[in-house]
């Protein structure tokens, strides 16, 4: 593995692989009183987020951070991004200065793909890091997604995996309904990919509007139905209504879209025992979930978020020091 | 006097013959014929002789975009891809939708020589979409104004469009119509189907080109007008054009190049050289273009030549610009895609590079026949050629190419603009 640019870049075994190092990373720091692992001594990890993101942010840097690794937090703003420098050259300027890895959240998808054909050079491997006019020395930065655009968000499909795991004890064979807007979603295009790979059953529950022309191309199933779907599935991923993406009338009214799709108390009843409540965050309660289901006990929100520094870390351990044998 | 003998040539394909041109004119089309004195000399060595080639949708860039072309380098990769007579397209900075500009465009291309360069007016005033340009003043100018497009943008008011259509049925004008309903591709970045949808791309969905070319075919019969639609990209948008002929409207269109072959499946890595609009669609699209333009639903070839520097294409995605370079692979990828399977022949060729895009650009001496006391006005064509694409070897100053590396057949020989020689063995002849 040398990019995390998708979800679609693990096999099985690849993302099995990384969901055991996330499980074990997690025991290895279990009861410790410095929460500090020696693993990425010495590398630099650069997070560069041309979005807002708080949580996909901190969650890296305290991945990088307790694995010991040197963490830079580049953002658009106040930065030369600001005076118009391109991302191409924003991109290679980091990787000269020696980044082993750059973290990018992007509004463009595809913008991770962009930055991983234009290379660059970290400098540990092959020692110099010279910039020797095309020819690469050392390693290739390597670049993982954090988001760009509507495209994927790999890592959150990773954390939402290992939640489902320790929550239903296994992937394979398990029903996963994801709900809300698929259209704009980079977190369901990479777990639509990822939980195809791990052998669930996954059904997409929006209205049209809400779900891409080519979704029948996708490994899935689509509903229109949410209360049709609810009884029969283990785990339920309920999607940020992205509200500002919302050019045009996607849907009538936000109360018609919280009547038809959002997560009520009645509608979380439909679930069957130990069925699992997901979100990605940030939530809107009240439109998206009902306050009282996102606290509920098989609501497994902030287990996503601790197992996100997990993930996290498992995937910049593959990336910098390899997969373990 | 001026004297050319082509020697050794076949037109379209046929029986090798020699062609004598004297002063911009064919003298005598015959086998065996010797030089007069003084004659210049071109052995053609079996390539096919065709009517110069008709680009009826090229952006020279120039004025204002000149870090991507020139009407100087435009017009060398014109000469070099066989044609004789380019239409430039207006969506340049100041916008050609003056008398001063289209002059200005006209009189540069005459001046250099290599290609006829015909400037296409704007229709609406500064490509807004809301007040007619002076369609006229541009038609009586110097520059000969024959083509109207805001091509880049749609003329998306259908009072503005039917307005145009009208004004234009008088002058005996064509309007050309960038057919894309902007309502329904805001921050479109790719054809609306599975691989958008993979990419995350927001989609370009075919509809918006097909209601606009009905609209407009139902809008052209009525004003009994000339219409020509560019770049027509989706295999619906040929049932709405067979229709319309069917009915006698005076409607033509053209497919590209790079609609005739690429497809979106290129879109997979994000490199901008795929990115073009309308966008790189289905095979089943590409598939139905070369069975329209066979069939003379499509009317035309045209580039949609559409050179953007490194800075404009090196970026991510959404942030590049869309089009790619096409006069100098346009013949080869009509080789690939239409001669070779079988769909066309030379003299097929001709129709769809010359003789019909002529008659749309009311260019009495382009699309002649190969004829004594016709124009020797000629592309040379070895069929039998096969070269592999490299951007920077290409005479546009830009270099995307969505072709680049790959082996493509047939090469111009030659161009012959009225007997003089414009290009000759990959290299312009001033």
């Amino acid at each position: 593995m040398r990019h995390l640019l998708s979800a679609a870049d693990l096999d099985a075994g690849e993302a099995t692989a990384l969901l055991d190092t996330s499980d074990r990373l997690r025991e290895a720091l279990l009861g410790r009183e410095v929460r500090k692992l020696p693993t990425l001594r010495g590398r630099t990890v650069v997070t560069m987020f041309y979005e807002n993101s708080t949580r996909t942010r901190v969650s890296f840097e305290i991945a990088g951070k307790w694995m010991s690794a040197d963490t830079i937090n580049v953002s658009a703003s106040g930065s030369s991004v600001s005076k118009g420098e391109s991302l191409r050259d924003t991109a290679l300027t980091l990787s000269s200065m020696g980044a082993d890895c750059v973290v990018v959240r992007h509004p463009a998808s595809g913008a991770a793909h962009r930055l991983a054909h234009w290379g660059g050079t970290g400098p540990s491997a092959g020692g110099a890091g010279i910039d020797t006019g095309g020819a690469t020395t050392g390693t290739p930065t390597a670049i993982v997604n954090a988001g760009d655009g509507t495209h994927e968000h790999p890592t959150q499909a990773l954390l939402d995996a290992a939640t489902l795991r320790d929550r239903l004890g296994g992937i394979a064979g398990r029903r996963i309904a994801i709900v809300g807007d698929v259209l704009h979603s980079r977190v369901a295009r990479s777990n639509v990919l990822l939980l195809a790979t791990l052998g669930a059953e996954v059904v997409l529950v929006a209205p049209p509007t809400l779900l891409p022309t080519g979704v029948d191309t996708w490994p899935c199933r689509v509903s229109y139905e949410l209360d049709a779907e609810l009884p029969a599935v283990d785990a339920v991923m309920m999607l940020r209504v992205q509200a500002e993406r919302m050019h045009g009338g996607f849907f009538p009214s936000a109360r018609e879209y919280a009547v038809r799709f959002g997560l009520s108390e009645d509608r979380a009843a439909l679930l069957r025992e130990g069925a699992v409540v997901l979100h990605p965050g940030p939530m809107v309660r009240g439109m998206e979930i009902a306050p009282a289901v996102a606290d509920a006990p098989n609501s497994a929100v902030l287990a996503q978020v601790r197992n996100g520094v997990h993930v996290r870390m498992a995937v910049l351990y593959h990336l910098l020091a390899g997969a373990p044998e | 006097m001026s004297q050319l003998l082509i020697t050794n040539a076949r037109p379209y394909g046929e029986d090798t013959v020699d062609v004598l041109v004297t002063d911009g004119v064919v003298e005598t089309v015959a086998a065996g014929q010797s030089a007069p004195e003084g004659a210049e000399v071109l052995d053609a060595r079996g390539a096919v002789l065709l009517p110069g080639f008709v680009d009826l949708h090229v952006h020279l860039r120039e004025p204002g975009g000149e870090e991507s072309e020139t009407i100087e380098t435009g017009s060398q990769a014109a000469a070099l891809g066989g044609f004789t007579a380019v239409f430039a397209m207006p969506n340049t900075d100041p916008v050609a939708d003056s008398d001063v500009v289209v002059e200005h465009v006209w009189r540069r291309g005459a001046e250099l020589g290599l290609v006829d360069v015909h400037p296409v007016g704007a229709v609406t005033v500064g490509l807004g979409g809301e007040r007619l340009a002076e369609l006229g003043t541009m038609a009586d100018s110097r520059a000969g104004v024959r083509m109207f497009s805001d091509d880049g943008r749609c003329v998306n008011d259908p009072l503005i469009m039917r307005r145009a259509l009208e004004y234009a049925s008088a002058l005996d004008v064509v309007i050309a119509q960038h057919a894309e309903d902007h309502r329904l591709t805001g921050g479109a970045q790719a054809h609306e189907g599975a691989v958008a949808a993979r990419l995350g791309l927001a989609g370009w969905p075919a509809t918006a080109e097909e209601t606009v070319v009905a609209r407009d075919c139902a809008l052209a019969r009525e004003a009994r007008a000339r219409l020509h639609v560019c770049h027509i990209s989706t295999a619906r948008t040929i049932d709405v054009l067979r229709a319309a002929k069917a009915q006698g409207v005076q409607v033509s269109a053209e497919v590209t190049p790079h609609h005739l072959l690429l497809t979106d499946s290129r879109l997979s890595g994000y490199d901008p050289v795929n990115k073009v609009n309308p966008p790189l669609r289905t095979a089943e699209d590409t598939r139905a273009m070369r069975e329209a333009l066979a069939e003379g639903v499509i009317d035309v070839v045209a580039t949609d030549h559409a050179p953007h520097a490194a800075q404009y294409k090196d970026t991510e995605w959404q942030a590049a610009k869309p089009g790619m370079l096409g006069l100098q692979t346009a013949l080869s990828v009509l080789i690939e895609t239409m001669v070779e399977p079988g769909l066309l022949d030379w003299h097929g060729v001709a129709r769809v590079l010359s003789e019909r895009p002529a008659e749309i650009g009311r260019l009495p001496d382009q699309g002649r026949p190969v004829a004594e006391g016709e124009p020797g006005t000629f592309a040379l064509v070895d069929p039998d050629a096969v070269w592999t694409v490299r951007g920077a070897n290409l005479a546009s100053k830009a270099a995307n190419t969505p072709y680049e590396g790959m082996r493509l057949p047939g090469s111009v020989v030659a161009t012959v603009l009225r007997g003089r020689i414009t290009a000759q063995d990959g290299k312009v002849v001033r």
